[in-house]
């Protein structure tokens, strides 16, 4: 039963993500990503981590790809204007596969070898069943200064955004 | 961890403990669509009451039976697909605005004995899930390929964005008061605990920060389910029909079931998070462990959350639509910089141990 689960959100993972990535409509591609987290989202519930499952659907499912989608409705693109995208460009291709060898790579070259960050569980990381006590209180002590260099991070990338966005007025 | 309610009546207590899980989600599954067919006879009869009219009476007793007879005419009314829509995500968007509606139903707590699943982040999971419900609408919206339906959808997804914030803010306030994110933990603390050793403390008489968070999270609830005042992505006298303008039949009354369910969904966590669900002065005490017990506390849960649609109607009939801008404005520059301040307020109240779980 739980081999099933696995299998079966597995599956709907990787074929969400696989027809995300081939599909030549952009709003297509945005909802086969939705149905690639709520696969993911179930391989987490399958691990007991039911917070991380709501979690990932609420911040990417429900909050995230919904405004991907906004952007993307409002490009008003025409069917013609699909029909001209190619679906494979070299460039973009060569670039994607190293990209996904190297970390493809990482992670098994870690687990294998027994070295790197992912051969055992790093001390003071909440277990993976973790309720939301276990995640914020790490948060707010020990990881504090991470989370907080990366929540700058973040509002670099707003402040940036809006800053390559914004059109003078004339 | 899921819990599953291994609590069996006495009487069926020679079913297997499986059967009665089925049984369980039989039951629920059942409540969304015989409830929003009972809340499409009380919308129409209660706004035919404020109105000073008389509304559907002929069907049935008090015109009960409304709801069969709409429900015989959408199915046998021809399901019109118009020739320039994307014909797949025109047929899935319905079906995906009325299943989270559906599925939400699974985490409510009826009774202290009586819910589908207990999850220890009930709250997060209800909110994901209805959180999708936002999908249907904008997909329909689109590939309807129509000026209207496409302006609804954009309004639909601005707007529950929006307001998922100042919602999701203000249920923090019930978490930081109870300490939980499980929906069954915050009623079992607002039956138990006391204000002033009298009031039971119903978050939304925890003053300032409940009654704030309960103002602004019926409110948002009002713009997340797409009611008047805030029915803009439908907004019959600027776009037609909005998001469901190309939809005719069984089709728009999925659309129609989703958008009801939504509702129910929310009232009853407003009757969960803020008044104290199905506790009411010690009457959910009473006979202790019995089947009783349980339909005791089902019917006070069930009661205060007709209130709620009442509310629902009633506001629905009573004030005038807002304007989109004035939407946005109040969302973004009113309740999010208020729910953000009555949360830190709350937040210091705990810490001082004025209020809260440990308290």
């Amino acid at each position: 039963m739980e081999g099933l689960g696995f299998y079966g959100f597995g599956a709907l993972t990787l074929l969400g993500a696989l027809l995300m990535v081939t599909s030549r409509n952009p709003l297509h591609g945005v909802l086969w990503l939705v149905v690639s987290f709520l696969g993911l989202s179930g391989l987490f519930g399958g691990l007991g981590a039911h917070f991380l499952a709501a979690i990932q659907i609420l911040v990417y499912a429900g909050a995230i790809l919904v405004l991907f989608l906004f952007v993307i409705m409002l490009l008003n693109l025409r069917p013609d204007d699909v029909e001209r995208m190619p679906t494979f460009s070299l460039r973009g291709g060569v670039g994607g596969f190293l990209v996904g060898v190297v970390g493809f790579c990482a992670v098994v070259g870690s687990v294998v070898m027994g070295t790197g960050a992912f051969a055992k569980p790093v001390a003071g990381l909440p277990p993976l069943e973790a309720g939301a006590a276990d995640v914020a209180i790490p948060l707010f002590s020990t990881a504090l200064l991470p989370f907080e260099v990366v929540s700058l991070l973040l509002l670099a990338a707003i402040v940036g955004s809006v800053a390559l966005t914004k059109r003078r007025l004339p | 961890m899921t819990t599953w309610p291994s609590w069996q009546p006495e009487v069926l207590s020679f079913l297997p403990a499986w059967l009665w899980k089925v049984i369980c989600i039989f039951l629920v599954l059942q409540m969304p669509p015989i409830l929003v067919s009972l809340l499409v006879w009380a919308e129409r009869r209660v706004s035919a009451w404020i109105q000073d009219r008389v509304g559907p009476n002929r069907v049935g007793p008090f015109g009960l039976l409304q709801s069969v007879a709409d429900l015989v005419k959408f199915v046998f009314k021809e399901d019109v697909v118009p020739g320039q829509v994307n014909r797949v995500l025109y047929s899935v968007a319905p079906a995906l605005a009325m299943v989270p509606g559906l599925v939400t139903f699974s985490l409510l707590p009826f009774a202290e004995r009586f819910m589908v699943s207990d999850l220890d982040s009930g709250l997060l999971m209800l909110f994901a899930i209805s959180s999708l419900a936002v999908y249907g609408i904008q997909i329909g919206g689109w590939a309807s390929n129509s000026k209207y339906a496409l302006i609804g959808g954009v309004r639909a997804s601005a707007q529950i964005i929006s307001y998922e914030l100042t919602l999701g803010l203000a249920a923090a306030v019930v978490v930081l008061f109870t300490g939980s994110l499980n929906l069954a933990e915050m009623v079992r603390w607002q039956s138990e605990t006391r204000i002033l050793g009298l009031l039971p403390a119903w978050t939304i008489f925890v003053f300032p920060g409940g009654t704030v968070a309960f103002v602004i999270f019926i409110t948002s609830a009002f713009a997340e389910t797409n009611r008047l005042p805030f029915d803009m992505p439908e907004a019959e006298s600027e776009l037609a029909a909005g998001y469901h303008v190309e939809y005719s039949s069984m089709k728009f009354a999925l659309f129609f079931l989703g958008e009801y369910a939504a509702m129910i969904v929310m009232s009853g966590l407003m009757t969960t998070l803020f008044l104290g669900g199905w506790s009411l002065f010690g009457l959910e005490r009473v006979m202790e462990g019995t089947i009783w017990q349980t339909l005791i506390q089902t019917g006070i849960w069930w009661a205060k959350t007709l209130f709620f649609l009442f509310v629902f109607i009633w506001i629905r009939w009573t004030l005038p639509r807002f304007r989109y801008d004035q939407l946005m404005r109040l969302g973004w520059k009113v309740f999010l910089p208020l729910s953000l301040a009555n949360l830190l307020v709350a937040a210091w109240m705990r810490t001082w141990g004025m209020w809260g779980a440990s308290a």
